[in-house]
């Protein structure tokens, strides 16, 4: 009960402190938010993309693109000769007439595309491959694709998968390297803040010590210090994160469609929100506790007097 | 109950200040400490609460050898020895109940007790009025009273007090010893240091004379 009491009158008595010098102490915090809202931002954009990667099944489809002067029976002809084939499980037609429709419906384009004369785009047919098989093996079946007569030409949709994928790698990894050195600078940040309390107010804690408060009881309202300086920094970082991801939201939501993709770009909210704001509490934990170990035990009432 | 045995300082750079000095304060004794300026008493005192470690020899406070004290320890062998200074080390930011209430606080008293007890120390010393007070606005003889009701509030069995009326004129003084001569009424043991030679022989109570870190 004692502790308890003697706890939160440390936490109070150090937001009192906070809020004499708001100032300086609103620029610490800010820098605090930031430093934690530039990986979180990467971090949840990361965290999206991936998930498209991953909830793709799987399977690559192979898009073929049929050249313009094959009419419709022989479109159909040739679906029937390719899903007869070794190693394709099925495929959908997509006529040329109705790849403009879609495209018009989901970009609101209509009236640019009945500006051309002719439709862009040719007919599709989206083959799906047998999910066993090797890199090899689907390298050979694009081939066998590629040389079917009426075929312009194939795209694997894989490609653009891999290269995804590879791309959310890079980025994790250069956020992770990112993210670690704003850690230490918010450790640094906060360790310096509090380095600086600490000599401010060297005679209060002289005078602590001279009538007899333990190093727990001196140590106490700076690493509170550091506590509010954590909570109020990982609050902002989670506003700031919040604010850019919407405002990035929608552009990315709309881009994703144009992608035919389920993709849709969510922010940070309860969850990756106290994530954010417990990583900036433990962070500024761990700067006020180097700063109090380094410097509290230094001050000491002998001198003087 | 304070025991100085053999107990000499010298600080680092070379300075002797206390040269294998041995004497014994008992229970419920009121002491003065004399001498001219730069004799040693600061530093005499200052090794009751441990504010400073002796190169040689040995301090018993309550059949406790300081030298076997831990850092651990020693806030509460400071916390049973009350110290008044010469300029008061009040907390200028804080109010005069703030400031006489701080070692309740570190000690963890009860918020009610701690109000009883700050009151009563208030009281005592004649500034129970002031106690919304900030410190700057005080005289100097009022910051002294400040300076020993934060000393008395939690009832330590040890007063210590350096030059408490360096700075005061003979009536404030007077009053000052007054008030100590009060607490050594109900049992605490007193040691105060002073150059003032006039007012300890007036006093009458026993002397410890120190010349250059030695006694006379
Ligand atoms: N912190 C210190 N460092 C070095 N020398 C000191 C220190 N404190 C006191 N001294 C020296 O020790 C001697 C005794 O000082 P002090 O105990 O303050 O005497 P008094 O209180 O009787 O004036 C003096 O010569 C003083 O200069
Ligand atoms: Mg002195």
């Amino acid at each position: 009960m004692r502790f308890f009491t003697q706890h939160i009158s440390a936490a109070i008595g150090a937001l009192g402190e906070f809020q004499r010098r708001l100032t300086s102490n609103l620029m610490t915090t800010t820098v605090i938010g930031i430093a934690l809202a530039l990986p979180a931002i990467f971090i949840l954009a990361l965290d999206n993309l991936a998930e498209i990667s991953q909830d793709w099944d799987g399977t690559p489809s192979a898009n073929l693109y049929l050249e313009r002067t094959l009419s419709e029976p022989e479109q159909a002809a040739l679906q029937t000769q390719i899903d007869e084939l070794a190693g394709i499980t099925g495929s959908i037609l997509i006529g040329a007439e109705q790849g403009k429709t879609t495209f018009a419906e989901r970009t609101g384009m209509a009236e640019m595309l009945n500006l051309l004369e002719e439709n862009p785009f040719p007919a599709v047919i989206q083959a799906t491959p047998v999910s066993t098989l090797a890199p090899n093996e689907v390298a050979e079946l694009v081939n066998q694709l590629a040389d079917l007569p009426g075929v312009e030409d194939v795209r694997l949709d894989q490609t653009w998968l891999q290269r995804l994928q590879t791309i959310v790698e890079l980025a994790s990894r250069a956020t992770g390297l990112i993210g670690a050195l704003l850690a230490i600078a918010v450790v640094l940040v906060v360790g310096n803040t509090i380095r600086l309390d600490i000599e401010n107010r060297r005679s209060e804690i002289e005078i602590m010590k001279l009538i007899g408060g333990t190093d727990a009881f001196v140590r106490r309202p700076f690493v509170y210090a550091g506590f509010w300086h954590g909570l109020i920094g990982g609050m902002l970082a989670w506003i700031l994160s919040a604010i850019v991801i919407t405002v990035i939201a929608r552009p990315a939501n709309r881009l994703a469609g144009l992608y035919d993709s389920g993709f849709a770009l969510s922010g940070p909210w309860l969850a990756d929100g106290l994530t954010i704001v417990a990583t900036g509490v433990l962070l500024s934990l761990t700067g006020a506790w180097v700063a109090v170990t380094q410097h509290l035990r230094r001050i000491e009432p002998g001198e003087g007097t | 109950m304070i025991r100085f045995h053999g107990v000499a300082k010298r600080y680092p750079g070379g300075n002797d200040a206390l040269r294998g000095i041995s004497f014994e304060v008992t229970q419920g004794e009121m002491v003065f400490v004399t001498g001219p300026s730069g004799a040693g008493k600061s530093t005499l005192l200052r090794l009751i609460p441990l504010l400073e470690r002796p190169t040689r020899g040995s301090v018993i406070v309550n059949d406790v050898n300081l030298s076997t004290l831990t850092r651990r320890r020693i806030p509460y062998l400071r916390r049973s020895i009350g110290m008044i200074f010469q300029d008061h080390r009040l907390l200028p930011d804080r109010s005069v109940f703030d400031n006489v209430a701080l070692p309740l606080v570190i000690a963890g008293f009860e918020h009610k007790e701690t109000q009883r007890r700050v009151r009563a120390a208030l009281d005592k010393v004649g500034l129970l009025e002031r106690e919304r007070s900030d410190p700057a606005t005080l005289s100097g003889g009022e910051q002294q009273r400040v300076g020993i009701a934060r000393a008395v509030v939690s009832r330590p069995p040890i007063l210590l007090a350096d030059e408490p009326t360096g700075n005061l004129d003979p009536a404030l003084s007077e009053e000052i010893m007054r008030l100590f001569e009060q607490f050594n009424r109900v049992g605490v043991t007193l040691i105060i240091a002073s150059h003032d030679h006039a007012l300890v022989e007036r006093l009458g109570y026993r002397r410890v004379h120190l010349t250059d870190g030695a006694l006379a």
